[in-house]
This record gives C-alpha cells, structure tokens and sequence, in this order.
C-alpha cells in the first residue's frame, strides 16, 4: 500500500477513534462521577451511610468491571439498538464503551474521594453545611487533582476497547490494525496505527498528568503525587492492573 | 452559654460498647474561656464535638445559646435545617486546621458565608476584615500550603468567626504548633474573647493553654469530668488535681525531724510577705523546697512548698499563723496518709 492509499484510511480512522473515545469519556464521568461518589457517602461511616444500597451499587460496579469488553459489547447489543436505533456504526459503538467506562470510572472516583481528609468534611458540618454541600464545596474539589488522573486513565484504557468496536463495525485505529495490518498482511500499515496510537496515548497522558500537576501545586496534600508517578509510562495492558493495585492500596 | 447535662456517649462497634461520655455536666458561663484538659481517650474530643452535634450523644441535652441542640437533631442521622442553623452560629477550629488545599485564603474564609448565601460582594468585605483582624490582610491571595501552621490557625479562627458566633470551640487548636505559635496564637483567643465578647470552649491536653487563657477548667478522666470551676476555686480545693498540675510543686524534706508545708496562694494573700513574716515572728528558718507562682486571670495566684525545721508537732502554731493570714495550707507527712502529696496530682 502506498501513503496516498493509507492516509486517508488513517485519518477517518483516528477521527473514528477520537468520536468514539470522546463520547464514552464524557459519558463515563457524567455518570462515573456521582457513582463513585455515592460509593463513599453510602459506605460505613459515610454521611449517607446505607449498607444496603452500598453493596447493590458495589456488585453492579464489580459485576460490569469483571465482564470482558467484548462479551459487554455482545450482551449490550438490543440495549443499544433501544438507544441508537442501530447496533453497528461508531454511535452504536458508544453505548457499549460508555457502559464499560462508568463502572470503571467510578472505582477511581471512590478511591480519589476516600483519599479526602475526614477533618475537611467535618469542618463543613460543623459551619452547618448539609451533605450537598460537602460533596461540591468539599469531596470533588479536593479530589480534583487525583478525579483528572482517574479521568486519564480512563480515556486511555477506553482506546485500548475501542479497538475492538471495530467487530461491530465502528472503525477506528484498532479495528484498522486488525484488518488491514494482521488480516491482509499490511505490516507497515499496522506499525502506522500502533504509532499513531502510542503518540496520542502519550498526549493525552501528558496532558493528565499537567493537569493533574499544575492543580496540585497549589495544594499542600502529597496524597496524589505517588500516584502521579505510577501513572508516568503506563501502557493500555498495565492500565488495569495499576488500577487494581490504586484500588487494593 | 454552653451547658451540658448528663452528657453520655456510647460508642458501639461490633457488638463492644465504649463509653467516652459518662454523664458530663457542663456549665460554660458567658464570655469565659473555658479549658476541658485530659489525656488522650478521656473523651474531650467527643465532649466537643456532642456541643455542636457532631457525634450524636446517646443521652444527655446540651444548650448553646439557650437554644436546646439535642433537640433539633431529629431521629436520623442526617442534621436537619434548624440544627444546621445552629451550627452556623458556633465557631470551630481544629488541631490540622482543616482548611480546604483547592481555595485560597480568601475563599476558604467565604465557605461559611457561601453556607449561609451571601452575597458575592458581602463575602468578600467580610472575609478581608476578619483576615485583617487576625492579622494576615496580605495573605488573602494564596493557598493553605504556601502557609506556615501559625498562619493556618489563624485562617482557621477567621472561618470560624465569618458566622459571627457567640461561641468558639476549639479542638486542641495549639497542638500541631510550636511554642511560641502557640503563645501567639492563644493570645489571638484572649483578644478575641475580649474584644468581641466571644464564649471560647477549648479541649487540650497542655496545662500551659490552660494556664496562659482559661478562666476556668475542668479536667476529664475516662469520660467523666474529676474537677472543675475557676481557675482560683481550683486552688482554693484542697487537693485539687488541677491546682497541683497547674502549679506544680516539688521538692522532699531534708530529714526526717522536718516538716513539709504546701502553700496555696489565692486572693489577696498573695502580696503579703508571708514567708518572711513567719520567719521573723517565730524565729525559724525556713527553706523554700519548691515554688511555682503566676498571674491568673489578673490575679497572683501559686503554690509553694517550705520546710519548717522540726516535727509537724512542733510546728502546730506556726502553721495555725500561716491559717489565719487566709492561706491554704497543706502538710505533707509521711507518717500521715490523710495529707494530700501534691506530687501524684501531677500530671
């Protein structure tokens, strides 16, 4: 294959991958972010302290993380169609995506929110802040360094599934490097995408972890500053066990 | 201003109870800087924070203001409107000063009044005059982390007053800061006391806090309160456990024909030349083993422990002479179990 004939199939797929990552991020924190949070209030001790609801919440969250992208994607398939009308395409591709990040999301978003000083919240309550309160003035702005760390890791992991979007037709690098690099045999065009998509992993990476920085410089709490550094030369392979490892410590 | 009565809570955690209150009665008067001093786990941190409802006693009301908090706290564990008013009108500043690391100074100030919904303009006026009333106007612009632990104490009392509340509770407010920190920061506490007629509840396990602001005090022990009154009631107790901390005492006798002498000034006594009078009209020489004097409350106020040569015996009448100059007088005698060693009180 020459340049000419690749280019524009690298373009629409990076454009492919970008849509699809893009939307399922968005839709990961929209709904990842209160998730997460609600696990903390709900736990023993929490200001909404409900065991019940806790468990329920923590299964559904375990239940959707242990289930391979794949088979979410196969189960998901009429949910889809109810949603999108179509179960094949990037739109139809999302919903899966989206689904599998939330979960995924929200264990992160549970870790940085733990991470908040109980003092904090305290000192909210005892200004007479109710729980409302505490989670906008207190729990998410404090976590804000660690929740866009989590975001990052998020982002990358959803383009390490969005590879396999490609199974239902939705394009994008991975699928193109599936296709076209191990199916017809077009070495070059595969060491292209994985290229592109070690450049962009890396980007978005860098911009995480600046984010992440530049906003806890201000703040004295060495809390994020460790994770900060397991983040640094993380692949998509590594990404869930470093978020296991964030989650058993 | 603050009482408690039959203030108990009862910690349960799978299947053990702990009791950290055992039925405190506590009467903090008006304008008065009020100390509640004890070793950790003797229940001051609970005791506080049951003043604002913090921790939910298990039984027990607590008054604030005239206002009966327990009960404003409904069943649920969720504080209602009229407790969380409530709150607002009470002041708090902690030991790691819980300032919020994403807000600077200014802001952190403004969180009580964002709590209350004041305006952005009115917050602000508010929030710099405070911040100019403990002393860091020039500070309104950074961060908690760029501060040192002092200058966070006092971004701590600034929030706390931006409600202007009548009370202050102060949860071990000196303890992560060094001496002189301290020093300033409890004469921060004092002025304010002064100036704006504020009630101060402070909890801390250094005797020095108490001595340098309380106007009175009580001391905690296995979530019970074994003392309590104003500072010179305290002395005036014959052993006082406070008292003896407070003006600690040391010293044993030089021999066994001697006689060892505690002596409480408290009161007007306390500028007479005592000691010297009792030398010169008994003609006996008397050695001073120990003494810990200070201004309390404006007042001269201190214990000191003298030696009389001779047996206590031998003594009855010099001893009857320091009596009627309106000193408290304790003899420590071995032979005697009913005096009281002052030294065990020291804690």
């Amino acid at each position: 294959m020459t340049w000419s004939e690749m280019q524009p199939l690298l373009s629409e797929a990076s454009g492919d991958t970008l849509y699809m990552v893009g939307w399922s991020t968005v839709i990961a924190v929209v709904g990842g972010l209160p998730l997460g949070v609600l696990l903390v209030l709900t736990d023993r001790g929490g200001l909404l302290q409900n065991l019940a609801a806790n468990k329920v919440i923590g299964q559904v969250v375990n239940i959707a993380r242990s289930m391979p992208f794949i088979i979410l994607m196969v189960a998901l398939m009429s949910f889809t169609r109810t949603i999108t009308g179509t179960t094949i395409g990037r739109e139809a591709a999302i919903v899966p995506l989206a689904i599998g990040a939330i979960p995924f999301f929200a264990r992160l978003v549970e870790t940085a929110v733990r991470e908040v000083d109980g003092g904090l919240v305290e000192a909210v309550q005892a200004m007479g802040g109710n729980t409302w309160t505490v989670v906008r003035k207190v729990l998410v702005p404090e976590a804000l360094p660690s929740l866009i760390s989590s975001a990052t890791t998020t982002v990358v992991a959803l383009i390490g599934y969005s590879a396999m979007a490609g199974t239902v037709g939705a394009g994008g690098l991975g699928d193109i490097a599936i296709r076209y690099g191990y199916q017809r045999f077009e070495t070059q065009l595969m060491w292209i995408t994985v290229a592109i998509l070690a450049v962009v992993i890396s980007l978005i990476q860098f911009a995480g972890d600046y984010a992440a920085r530049a906003l806890h410089r201000r703040g004295g709490d060495s809390s994020v500053a460790p994770r900060l550094r397991l983040l640094k030369n993380r692949t998509p392979a590594t990404e869930a066990i470093a978020s296991d490892v964030n989650r058993a410590a | 201003m603050i009482t408690t009565s039959g203030l108990t809570k009862v910690y349960r955690s799978r299947g053990r109870e702990v009791t950290a209150l055992d039925g405190v009665d506590l009467h903090v008067r008006e304008g008065e800087v009020y100390g509640v001093i004890g070793q950790s786990g003797a229940g001051k941190s609970s005791l506080i924070r049951c003043v604002n409802l913090l921790e939910r006693p298990t039984s027990g009301t607590v008054t604030v203001a005239g206002q009966d908090l327990t009960a404003l706290a409904g069943r649920g564990p969720r504080a209602g409107r009229e407790l969380r008013q409530a709150r607002s009108r009470i002041g708090m500043v902690f030991q790691h000063f819980n300032l919020l690391s994403s807000r600077t100074v200014q802001d952190n100030v403004e969180l009580p009044l964002e709590i209350l919904g004041k305006s952005g303009k009115e917050r602000s006026r508010k929030a710099l005059e405070l911040l100019d009333l403990v002393g860091l106007a020039d500070k309104a612009g950074v961060y908690p982390a760029q501060l040192s632990g002092g200058q966070k104490q006092r971004v701590g009392i600034a929030r706390a007053l931006a409600g202007d509340p009548k009370v202050l509770l102060s949860d071990e407010a000196t303890s992560a800061l060094d001496p002189e920190t301290t020093r300033s920061i409890l004469q921060l506490l004092r002025d304010l006391n002064r100036q704006l007629g504020l009630t101060v509840l402070l909890i801390t396990h250094e005797m020095d806090v108490v001595k340098t602001i309380c106007d009175s005090a009580a001391l905690m022990d296995r979530g019970r309160i074994v003392e309590s009154g104003t500072v010179s009631e305290l002395l005036a107790t014959p052993g006082s456990e406070l008292a003896a901390a407070l003006f600690p005492v040391g010293g044993d006798a030089s021999g066994d024909d001697r006689t060892v002498v505690d002596v409480t000034f408290h009161g007007d006594a306390a500028t007479q030349p005592v000691v010297s009078q009792l030398a010169r009209t008994y003609n006996i020489d008397i050695s001073i083993l120990g003494a810990a004097m200070d201004t309390v409350g404006g007042k001269q106020v201190g214990r000191m422990r003298i030696e009389l040569p001779g047996r206590y015996e031998e003594n009855v009448v010099p001893i009857g002479f320091l009596r009627e100059q309106g000193l408290q007088i304790d003899v420590l005698d071995r032979a005697e179990p009913q005096a009281v060693p002052a030294k065990d009180g020291a804690k």
